[in-house]
């Protein structure tokens, strides 16, 4: 188990590295070092520090929190394919985003906070229509509650790009499937500031998913109150989630498939899956990032669409096993 | 140590009482059993307990608090409960799984020095100590059965509530569930067993309170409530009242209403 551990840890290491050093120019990792302590050439040092060093790490934390975020929502819900994009927070935050472009907006920062202010919107309808359901009932109503709000916020954005030019139409489109072309160090510093809030309170209910993953009736034996601590992960959860949208866009498949990998490798005690999905969402993130803008550069591929080309093959062989 | 005085549960939208003034008390040293129909209110008793379903009138004591003014991890330290339904929503290690049971106990840091010493000594009490290593979705529904009793005695508590300890399990296995349990109570715990199988809990309760639709129908001793008289009418069905041949518990034999040759 530490092996794999081991390689993870290497692995994600590896793709920080080759994500820094490849671009259209290419960059020493003895050079990556030198410019992150502030040596070497000035125009390797812009490259480095300016472009793609808040890149990489913007994808490293999209993925962790991606990764986090869907381990949380899995486990809380009894559901292997939970995760923060089923449970309406993408659509709110497409919608949000989309019709900030439908009006005019073309600045990326009020684009983010109106896909941040849809994303948390739509986590607010969830919990009230859960609420209405009666949250006793089932951690199943949460997850259809989630689903239909997805599908209400879809056919919001089909509404407002029906009579939109062909242009905003492209804006919105490639905004859904999720970019970090345009990754600044303001980006990661404030996905860094939203992780490192809900990350540690997650981390610290690991104890309580662990009981949410037997059952309500049990978690309660076991001296957890089921509804409130389903409906703080949840909340928590979709925070952080909403914090990568407003970042990245529509990073898709990696809050479904990290946590069963991490699963996978650390068995399906929270503490661990937690920690583990954070670096193999980082490490999955970073590497499709880098595959998004070299393999057809020098036009970049939605890093969406690559996230999942990436991980439907991976994820089906991990169905395999599953006995 | 429990006590359940009067206590009625209706369940929102229900015409009827699922518990009706139901009082029994489960007292240290003593393997108390419920039986009854299905949907009589067995289970209904010990989701009340767990603060499951709302108390329409009475109150459950624990340890002298009412249930409902101690905050769930203390009742988690007072009384380990076994519920019906529990299993893991993705696989995990029986280790992993009983040591679930010392949730209650973690301190700040998320951690319990003496996690592995319980749960070994769970383990070894519930005979299951060959399936710590086993996933919990290759294990069979007896396996998974005396894993969950195992759980339960991880929870290190004075007082145990297992709700159908012996479903799926064959007749070595829940007779040894049972002597188990009775052991447990002589060693001073209370303990409540929520059962079908009357013959177990004829031989082994100290003592026996039969629910029928929801109200006692009938409290006492094993002889007291194995009557053929009480019986009958509790569960509309034929039965007479045999004794086992070692110790002389009374020992409940079902009739067939129709004969052999009928047709």
């Amino acid at each position: 188990m530490s092996g794999r551990l081991a390689f993870l840890l290497v692995a994600t290491g590896f793709a920080v590295v080759a994500g820094v050093a490849i671009g259209p120019v290419w960059v020493a990792p003895a050079d990556v070092w030198r410019a992150l302590a502030g040596d070497g050439d000035p125009v390797v040092r812009a490259i480095v520090l300016d472009v793609r060093a808040p890149r990489v790490a913007l994808a490293l934390l999209v993925g962790a929190s991606l990764g986090i975020s869907g381990a949380v929502l899995q486990g809380a819900l009894r559901n292997a394919l939970a995760e923060p994009y089923l449970l309406g927070v993408s659509g709110g935050a497409a919608a949000g985003a989309v019709l900030a472009v439908a009006v005019g907006v073309s600045a990326p920062s009020v684009i983010s906070v109106a896909a941040f202010a849809g994303a948390l919107l739509a986590v607010a309808l969830v919990m009230g229509v859960a609420r209405a359901a009666g949250w006793r009932a089932d951690p199943r109503v949460l997850l259809m509650a989630g689903v239909v709000v997805g599908a209400f916020a879809n056919a919001a954005i089909m509404v407002l790009l029906a009579g939109a030019p062909a242009e905003t139409t492209r804006g919105a489109l490639w905004w859904m499937m999720g970019s970090l072309g345009a990754a600044q160090w303001r980006d990661a510093a404030r996905l860094a500031l939203v992780l490192a809030v809900t990350g540690p309170a997650l981390l610290h209910w690991a104890r309580d998913l662990d009981a949410l993953a037997l059952g309500h009736d049990a978690a309660a034996a076991l001296g957890v109150r089921p509804e409130q601590a389903s409906r703080r992960l949840f909340l928590t959860a979709s925070l952080l989630a909403a914090g990568t949208v407003a970042a990245a866009g529509l990073v898709g498949f990696v809050g479904l498939v990290v946590p069963h990998i991490a699963r996978g490798l650390v068995g399906a005690r929270h503490r661990a899956v937690l920690s583990v999905a954070a670096i193999a969402g980082g490490g999955l993130v970073v590497a499709a990032d880098l595959a998004a803008r070299t393999v057809r550069a020098p036009a970049e591929l939605p890093l969406g669409a690559v996230t999942a080309i990436v991980g439907v093959p991976f994820f089906l062989s991990l169905l395999r096993r599953i006995r | 140590m429990i006590v359940f005085e009067r206590v009625s549960v209706r369940y929102p939208g229900a015409a009827v009482d699922a518990v009706s003034h139901v009082s029994l008390d489960v007292l240290p040293g003593r393997l108390t059993a419920v039986v009854g129909p299905n949907g009589s209110g067995k289970s209904t008793l010990v989701r009340a307990l767990l603060g499951r379903v709302p108390l329409a009138s009475g109150r459950i004591l624990v340890d002298g608090d009412s249930s409902v003014d101690l905050p769930p991890r203390e009742l988690a330290r007072r009384v380990a409960v076994a519920v019906q339904r529990e299993e893991p929503a993705f696989p995990i290690t029986g280790r992993a799984y009983v040591s679930l049971g010392r949730a209650p106990h973690v301190g700040a840091w998320g951690t319990d020095p003496r996690e592995d010493e319980w749960v070994d000594r769970a383990a070894a009490l519930a005979a299951v100590t060959e399936l710590l290593t086993r996933r919990t979705d290759e294990l069979s529904g007896g396996e998974w059965q005396r894993l969950r009793l195992a759980r339960a005695i991880a929870q290190d508590c004075p007082t145990l509530v297992l709700d159908e300890p012996t479903t799926f399990l064959d007749v070595a296995h829940e007779m040894a569930a049972f002597e188990l349990l009775s052991s447990l109570s002589r060693r001073g715990a209370a303990v409540l067993a929520v059962s079908h199988q009357l013959n177990l809990v004829s031989r082994f309760a100290d003592q026996v309170v039969l629910l029928s639709r929801g109200a006692v129908a009938a409290a006492g001793s094993p002889a007291d409530v194995m009557d053929a008289r009480i019986l009958e009418p509790v569960y509309d069905w034929p039965l007479v009242v045999s004794h086992d041949p070692a110790i002389g518990a009374p020992t409940l034999v079902p009739l067939r209403r129709t004969m052999p040759h009928d047709d």
